[in-house]
């Protein structure tokens, strides 16, 4: 099972994202002028400054080659999972709702967060239990997730807002805790938090983030076999 | 002013967080001006501005909606400044 990981000018996190994806299986860059994405059989958008976040985080990446090809690839249900500044590129894409406003606090915050799996089970958490508790570091300074009352209300419904901070650990004014959502049809998810960041206690405070590198191997052998 | 083009007009694009949307550095600069001094300030709200050339002013509302502006998030307000140029 091969993931590929996105690599925009201004990316920064592409080489972690690629060494925690190749604890589970393999992995490649693939350079965001490529449209060919390499036969991966799961896409990784990373986090960083994708085009230095000229006009708006995100805004300009999302109309890259490689974009292009990822935005087919997740309508034909392959499995894209976006990572920080990858989440802001996949909203701004119009593959996930919503949109990343900048902190509330006004400041770029980088902290070890406790966050919660609201919804277990899917392409992302298969291995996850509703309530389980992941500790993964978030640094970034646009991370504050809106989206309009009534898009809220229809995703809760269809079980997309996956993953919130903790009580208490909220610290981008959020709406409604969010640190993490799905696409309607769940292969497509977005968060703030690095999970990339967090594949070994020694660096990352916990390993937690692996589990969702592994769900993603899993949901992705599944849907070739 | 240099210009790109040899025809077109030069257009201003004014970007604001939509209304009822948390505007932190607009709160920030609300609560900066009363500590300088400046008293009966309110309602302070901080967006972007884009001003350009071109040609067919016809697609500046096509690209605010793709590129722009967020509209998710902001509302946008196309300005042609002196006529055709």
């Amino acid at each position: 099972m091969k993931f590929g990981v996105l690599q925009f000018p201004g990316s920064c996190d592409e080489i972690d994202a690629l060494q925690a994806a190749r604890r589970v299986g393999d992995a490649e860059l693939i350079w965001h002028g490529d449209r060919d994405l390499k036969g991966a059989d799961a896409i990784v958008v990373p986090g960083g400054f994708s085009y230095g976040d000229y006009l708006r985080a995100g805004a300009i990446a999302r109309f890259s080659p490689a974009m292009g090809s990822v935005i087919a690839f997740a309508n034909d249900g392959g499995l894209v999972l976006g990572i920080c500044n990858g989440f802001q590129v996949l909203c701004e894409a119009h593959l996930l709702p919503g949109a990343l406003l900048g902190n509330a606090n006004l400041r770029f915050t980088f902290r070890q967060v406790e966050l919660e799996v609201l919804y277990a089970g899917g392409s992302f958490f298969a291995s996850s239990q509703i309530g389980e508790r992941l500790s993964i570091p978030a640094k970034h300074a646009w991370g504050r997730y809106y989206a309009d009352p009534q898009t809220l209300s229809a995703m809760d419904r269809a079980g997309q807002l996956v993953l919130r901070y903790a009580p208490g650990q909220n610290f981008n004014g959020s709406v409604h805790d969010i640190a993490g959502v799905c696409n309607e049809r769940g292969n497509v998810f977005g968060l703030m938090p690095h999970p990339e960041h967090a594949v070994d206690v020694l660096t990352g405070g916990s390993a937690d983030g692996l589990k969702i590198f592994e769900s993603m191997r899993l949901a992705a052998e599944g849907a070739r076999a | 002013m240099a210009r790109a083009l040899g025809c077109g007009v030069r257009a201003r694009v004014l970007i604001r967080p939509k209304a009822g949307i948390l505007d932190p550095q607009g709160v920030a600069v609300e609560r900066a001006l009363p500590a300088l001094g400046f008293a009966g300030v309110g309602n302070v709200h901080i967006g972007r501005l884009v001003e350009l050339d071109v040609e067919n002013p016809d697609q500046l509302p096509e690209m605010c909606e793709k590129l722009l502006a967020n509209p998710l998030v902001e509302d946008y307000e196309v300005e042609h400044l002196d006529g055709s140029g």
